[in-house]
């Protein structure tokens, strides 16, 4: 698990009770972080941009979503009525099986010093 | 033809050009000969019988042919001033002109170049005098190639860079033919582009004409910098020249302004004092020498260094550049100087884009700002490109390049070395590596992904290109400035920063100006690179035909992400303030549907082209080959279709 930002730690205390329902469906979420337009300031496989990075790795779906309806910074807010509780599983879902990417050291186009 | 050539031509010439244009007239067109330049006449005093043949009533024929007029008389003003090129998409308003160019100045320095737009016309002089650092010309139909091109001017006025905007337009009424010359005709053309010009005129003689392109040119490259504009009388320039020819007024050497010494002064002690200095760079450097002096001006103070991107201003290696890091070292500074930066409040604060906007300082109470540059008065009201007032404590109106040597000697004189000082750097430059490190980290994420990442795009093309003389030559700031974060970026030429207005298209068109520019460089070699985004290359995609006319070799990478994603962004933004779907952004400013084939279109205008590539494996290959194309000295494309940013 990655670590949680200090941003989204403090909305997760603050947070209404998540919705316990169905567990997320990664595809429902990859078509829903495209038609949600996280995509966007995020990347299509959260690698972050505008955004920060969001996957690998993903926060818990409360986290998620305790930030996303109540954002600290720029994140433009995300209701819980564009986006439910079980949308925001189905993200995290989608973005926890995004693959991890090939390691630094085998990059070579990203050696230090090149 | 260019070098000592003769511009105190007289009438009496008029009988050797009209016999060169005759010998030019019977050969085939597309031949050799027609065109070569006429020959340049002689400077002997006109014979008894010349004076003789020239007082004598014309015979009929002659009655209708014109020894010399006005726009060849302008020509040479332009030869004077040695303005190398003459961008243009023909206009009859300027007609005269146009042909005294071709055939009187031999389409030499200037030279002719042909646009398909009045943007690219004007744009390229952008990108141009960005790299050659001296201006280039536009010629600019009336009325409606202004309306055309006036963006352009717009972006280079808001980027402090100088050009020289010539518009056509016919004056007297009675010598417009009805229709469209009407139409094309103003009062006062440069009207609606003199909030952003720096100066304008519209001569009524050729001796108003030669006096005040002269003076245009004067004033467009002091400091600050700036284009200007110069309205060309149609009928002035195709009227035959009566009598004697007014001289061409001389184009002095102007020196840039340097900061007052005293305030200098002052600023030296204010910076070598302070604990945790930064310096702020935005349009700071021209030149490898600017270069060196800052570098050596950071390290003297061992502050660190800021660089807003607006031209290459610090290598992007060097361990005082935080640029990254701006927050965290403006919320450590005590002292704040700004060299040629004028969004010091958007730099010294932080603004977010909510309901609510909030700002709130990022640099702690009492610290002490300092500006240094020409552009902290606005020149004009109207537009508001000079960006928000910022309150300073000492600030020196002069060129920072041309004040920082002067500065750099005072702060070696009243810096102590000192431990804390030697700390802070070491510090500094571990901070630089961790960040370097974290940076090279976060390019891996979707590097295998397709559509491609946008780090792994800017990296296949540096990787294809780092052994050469490479130069960028596009903004890097939809790029998520990849190339600034990881390139090893060394010399002032490499990278030409951002557009100044924002004017989307400016990539491209300056793009191609630039890599003209390149191109003249002597020794040669150098490889522009144009990452240009969808969006703005369907402004302008008619550069390609420019580049494969005048074979401009230029290597063109499609950061194609099929989208104006900017401002889906901005729609989402507005969607999600009303917890209405993010969804409806794509309408209107997705660019899908058909998908554009840029490769085809490129080919159609002579630019050998691949693509469209979504396969970041294939991407490399790609662009070997392109880049063997470029140095063979010719355009290429590259499609890739990618992320978002
Ligand atoms: C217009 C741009 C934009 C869009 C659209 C957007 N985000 Fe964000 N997001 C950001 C930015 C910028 C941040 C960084 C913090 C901030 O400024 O609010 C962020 C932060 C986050 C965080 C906090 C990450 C952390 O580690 O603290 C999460 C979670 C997140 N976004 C999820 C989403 C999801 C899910 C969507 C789609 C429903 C989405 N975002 C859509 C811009 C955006």
């Amino acid at each position: 698990m990655r670590k949680i930002t200090f941003a989204a730690a403090a909305m997760l205390l603050a947070s209404p009770a998540f919705a316990a329902d169905a567990p997320g469906d990664a595809a429902r979420g990859k078509q829903l972080f495209v038609d949600q337009g996280c995509y966007t300031c995020h990347g299509f496989v959260g690698q972050g941009g505008p955004g920060l990075r969001l996957a690998p790795d993903p926060l818990p779906a409360e986290a998620i979503a305790a930030y996303i309806r109540n954002p600290a910074g720029e994140m433009p807010p995300i209701s819980a009525k564009l986006l439910p509780d079980q949308g925001v599983r189905d993200i995290q879902a989608y973005l926890a099986s995004v693959k991890k990417p090939p390691k630094l050291a085998d990059i070579p186009l990203l050696k230090a010093g090149e | 033809m260019a070098e000592g050539f003769d511009v105190k031509r007289r009438g009496f010439f008029g009988a050797v050009a009209a016999g060169a244009a005759g010998a030019a007239a019977a050969t085939l067109p597309g031949s050799a000969k027609a065109q070569t330049p006429p020959a340049k006449p002689s400077v002997a005093a006109p014979s008894a019988a010349q004076k003789a043949a020239e007082s004598e009533p014309l015979p009929a024929m002659e009655a209708t042919l014109i020894k010399r007029s006005g726009s060849d008389y302008m020509v040479d003003v332009l030869k004077s001033l040695k303005i190398d090129y003459v961008a243009t998409m023909p206009g009859s308003t300027f007609r005269g002109l146009h042909e005294s160019l071709v055939n009187y100045g031999g389409n030499k320095v200037p030279e002719l170049l042909t646009c398909l737009h009045e943007e690219v016309a004007v744009g390229m002089g952008h990108g141009y005098a960005k790299v050659a650092h001296k201006p280039m010309a536009s010629l600019i139909h009336g009325v409606v190639g202004m309306q055309h091109g006036s963006m352009a001017i717009y972006n280079a006025w808001a980027d402090h860079v100088p050009m020289l905007v010539m518009i056509g337009n016919t004056l007297p009424s009675e010598e417009r033919r009805p229709g469209a010359e009407w139409a094309h005709s103003a009062q006062d053309n440069a009207a609606m582009i003199r909030d952003f010009t720096k100066w304008d005129d519209a001569p009524v003689s050729l001796s108003h004409f030669a006096e005040s392109t002269v003076r245009a040119m004067q004033i467009s490259t002091a400091f600050p910098q700036a284009p200007v504009a110069i309205t060309v009388d149609g009928s002035l320039a195709e009227a035959e020249i009566a009598g004697e020819e007014p001289a061409i007024p001389k184009l002095g050497r102007a020196s840039p302004p340097m900061g007052d010494r005293g305030a200098l002064q002052e600023a030296a002690k204010m910076l070598a004092a302070a604990s945790f200095p930064v310096i702020v760079l935005d349009r700071s450097v021209r030149s490898e020498a600017g270069l060196a002096n800052m570098v050596a001006l950071a390290e003297a103070l061992g502050a660190a260094v800021v660089d807003k991107g607006g031209r290459m201003n610090f290598p992007s290696r060097h361990p005082l550049n935080q640029s990254t890091r701006a927050g965290a070292v403006l919320r450590a500074a005590d002292v704040v100087i700004g060299i040629d930066a004028n969004d010091l409040f958007g730099t010294i604060n932080s603004y977010k884009d909510r309901i609510h906007r909030v700002s709130e300082p990022l640099t702690k109470t009492g610290v002490k700002l300092i500006s240094l540059g020409t552009f902290g008065t606005p020149l004009r009201a109207n537009f508001q490109d000079f960006q928000r007032y910022q309150a300073v404590d000492l600030d020196i109106v002069g060129d920072g390049e041309t004040s920082v040597p002067v500065l750099l000697e005072m702060v070696r004189s009243a810096v102590a070395t000192s431990t804390a000082r030697e700390d802070r750097v070491k510090k500094l430059g571990a901070a630089w590596q961790t960040e370097y490190d974290r940076l090279r980290q976060a390019a891996t994420y979707a590097w295998d992904e397709s559509p491609i990442g946008v780090s792994r795009l800017v990296m296949e093309i540096y990787g294809a290109v780092k052994h050469e003389d490479w130069a960028l030559t596009a903004p890097g700031t939809f790029l998520s400035n990849w190339a600034s974060k990881l390139w090893d970026i060394t010399k002032s030429y490499q990278y030409l920063g951002e557009g100044g207005g924002y004017g989307v298209g400016y990539s491209s068109v300056a793009s191609l100006g630039a890599a003209l520019a390149h191109k003249d460089v002597p020794g040669g070699g150098r490889i522009p690179v144009a990452i240009l985004g969808d969006g703005d290359f369907m402004c302008a995609p008619s550069i390609l035909w420019t580049a494969a006319h005048h074979k401009i070799p230029m290597l063109i990478v499609m950061h194609n992400n099929r989208a104006y994603h900017q401002e889906i962004m901005h729609v989402q933004r507005m969607a999600a303030r009303h917890a209405r779907p993010l969804a409806g952004a794509q309408i209107g400013t997705a660019i899908t549907s058909p998908n554009i084939d840029y490769a085809m279109l490129a080919k159609s205008m002579g630019v050998s082209a691949e693509g469209p590539i979504d396969d970041p494996a294939k991407l490399g290959p790609a662009l070997q080959r392109a880049v063997a194309l470029v140095k063979s000295g010719q355009p290429a494309l590259i499609d890739a279709v990618c992320q978002p940013r």
